[in-house]
């Protein structure tokens, strides 16, 4: 019998429809692969049960003829989706012991279909961070590793990714702020799609951001990812800022066929400095492009420098005001100090919840919000971060979708950026301008560096064009033809 | 622009709700400061004439009748309550 884990979901999805294999094998398969990776420290809770009873109801389906694209497919839920009655906390210590008496929309839609899932997944700590060295529950190790060296598997979704690529769950969920789907995307030799600001509901989704969170998916191929992302997405009336447009069918846009269409060439994204595997990788992507019949264009983006300074004011303001919230009061910890009172009990608790990195941001977002600093900072990031969407509006008349490397760098050590906030934010400095500007884009595998770790690239495409990013990232994945998968050490 | 210093960091704290120990004042000030340095590459950019971005798709927010959709879940909202009592947030006194 060959090995279940390792099959994708668009094979499990026809196996299971041919009767050949059953949902719970799949998912009996899944669970002994969990409890197998238990030193990646992808899982920080597990459902093996619910998961078995899901995967009856998903056979069930099957047999009635109600098969849809993730019925009876393992999966795992980043640790910032809300699960009825299990574990959610965004891993911070904050939210410890709490279980919400209500479901996410993106993971109901999937337990709509009759996806299985498998458990809660590590991140960094309320997806702040880009190594998964900011949760509580202690950091991630990446499937692949530099030597006998262990590396980050990228952040926020670092238990997303480190789940996907070392055969624990067939897709995952993730959500990206800045780039916590693409840049561990690419640190793990995973595919992740981020989709338009709007396609996904984020009702049930831990707040960072707001005007950047958007939820998305990781997984093995471009192919699964399109199945999957479809599961997730659609207009839910529980949140504001969800937009009521039909879902296209995202795998019938694998048509394999590019011939003709724009592909532009961001010049600022030259970076001095970036490793000269990364831009000789991007330059073959873009031979690659040509080859397949798309015409390159070179285009600008001027306002991509400032991109990275917007969001450390945007991000934070936001996150500031969101995570206001966590008051010791309603649910999660509480701290309180002898013959204290409620301002006590409030700073307590919240110097004990959360970690240095969530506490900096909150600092930095009070900062630039309080009286006599607004106008200079967060107004003058939100003018700025206009700017940057006008920029990619233009480039958009001329061109169907945009070509980057997505990180700047492949995967580090631990530790290696965690005592230089600034250091690690320029991991996200070539996915934080499309998110700024709401843009569906994607990471796909295409390669190893001369250490062996994976490398990506970027795909963008315009709003509400999630067709045309996952036709352009299908070609690139055939022509990388990425096969390489990370030794098996943690097993 | 930016130069905090401890009494400021105090500030922030104190508005931000967060208790920090006196001997973390200094090095937090120091990383504030390394962050708000960054960031104020902005002011390189003519910003003039441009409107402040509120959402990044053209969405108007929708209207629906003003009437209860949800509710009575007492008991689901003090589920996880660290401390509930009588059907209430049972908090410190916060009244003198």
């Amino acid at each position: 019998m060959t090995d279940l884990t390792k099959l994708t979901i668009a094979g499990a999805r026809d196996l299971l429809k041919k009767g050949e294999i059953t949902a719970r094998e799949l998912t009996e398969a899944h669970i002994a692969s969990v409890e197998a990776a238990d030193a990646l420290n992808a899982y920080i809770a597990k459902t093996p049960e619910l998961a078995l009873e899901q995967a009856d109801k998903a056979d069930a389906k099957i047999k009635a003829g109600e098969q849809k694209g993730m019925t009876g497919i393992p999966v795992g839920i980043k640790d910032l989706f809300a699960t009825k009655g299990v574990h959610t906390q965004a891993c911070s210590h904050i939210l410890d012991g709490f279980k919400p008496e209500y479901e996410s929309t993106v993971s109901q839609k999937l337990w709509d279909d009759g996806a299985v899932m498998l458990g809660k997944l590590n991140m960094d700590e309320f997806a702040m961070g880009s190594s998964n060295e900011t949760s509580f529950y202690g950091p991630v190790k990446n499937p692949w590793r530099r030597g006998d060296t262990d590396t980050v598997p990228g952040g926020s979704s670092g238990g997303s990714v480190a789940s996907v690529a070392g055969f624990a769950a067939m897709g995952a969920t993730a959500s990206d702020t800045g780039g916590s789907i693409r840049q561990p995307a690419s640190f793990t030799g995973t595919f992740g799609i981020k989709p338009t600001y709007g396609r996904c509901s984020r009702y049930g989704m831990v707040a960072f951001a707001s005007s950047l969170d958007q939820a998305g998916t990781i997984t093995r191929t471009v192919r699964d990812g399109a199945i999957m992302l479809e599961s997730i997405s659609g207009f839910d009336a529980k949140d504001s800022t969800s937009v009521d447009m039909a879902v296209p069918n995202f795998e019938a846009a694998l048509t394999g066929d590019i011939r003709g269409m724009k592909i532009g060439i961001p010049q600022e994204y030259h970076l001095a400095g970036m490793p000269g595997e990364i831009e000789a990788l991007w330059h073959q992507g873009i031979e690659w492009m040509k080859a397949a019949g798309a015409e390159v264009v070179d285009i600008n983006l001027p306002h991509t420098k400032y991109a990275l300074p917007t969001y450390y004011i945007v991000a934070p303001a936001e996150a500031s005001s969101n995570l206001a919230r966590y008051d010791g009061v309603r649910y999660g910890l509480r701290e309180t100090v002898n013959g204290g009172g409620l301002v006590d009990m409030y700073e307590a608790t919240r110097a004990a919840g959360f970690g240095d990195e969530v506490k900096r941001r909150i600092m930095i977002g009070t900062y630039v919000l309080s009286a006599g600093y607004y106008d200079a900072y967060y107004l003058k990031a939100q003018k700025v971060r206009q700017l940057i969407a006008n920029d990619f509006k233009r480039a958009f008349e001329k061109v169907d979708a945009i070509l980057t490397p997505t990180a700047p760098s492949a995967a580090f050590a631990p530790g290696e950026k965690s005592d230089d906030p600034i250091a690690m934010y320029l991991n996200d400095v070539f996915t934080v301008p499309a998110s700024l500007a709401g843009l569906p884009g994607s990471s796909v595998p295409v390669g190893l560096d001369a250490n062996g770790l994976p490398l990506g690239l970027q795909i963008l495409g315009k709003p509400w064009d999630e067709e045309t990013v996952f036709k352009v990232s299908g070609v690139m994945e055939e022509a990388a033809n990425f096969t390489a998968k990370p030794a098996e050490w943690w097993r | 622009m930016s130069d905090i210093d401890k009494a400021t960091v105090a500030k922030i704290a104190r508005l931000a709700r967060i208790k920090i120990e006196e001997d973390k004042l200094e090095a937090l000030a120091g990383e504030l400061n390394n962050i708000l340095g960054w960031v104020e590459q902005l002011d390189e950019v003519n910003t003039d004439d441009i409107q402040p971005m509120s959402s990044v798709v053209d969405a108007k927010l929708r209207w629906r009748l003003d009437e209860v959709t949800d509710g009575d879940k007492q008991e689901s909202v003090l589920k996880n309550a660290p401390n509930a009592e009588y059907g209430f947030f049972a908090v410190p006194k916060v009244i003198e």
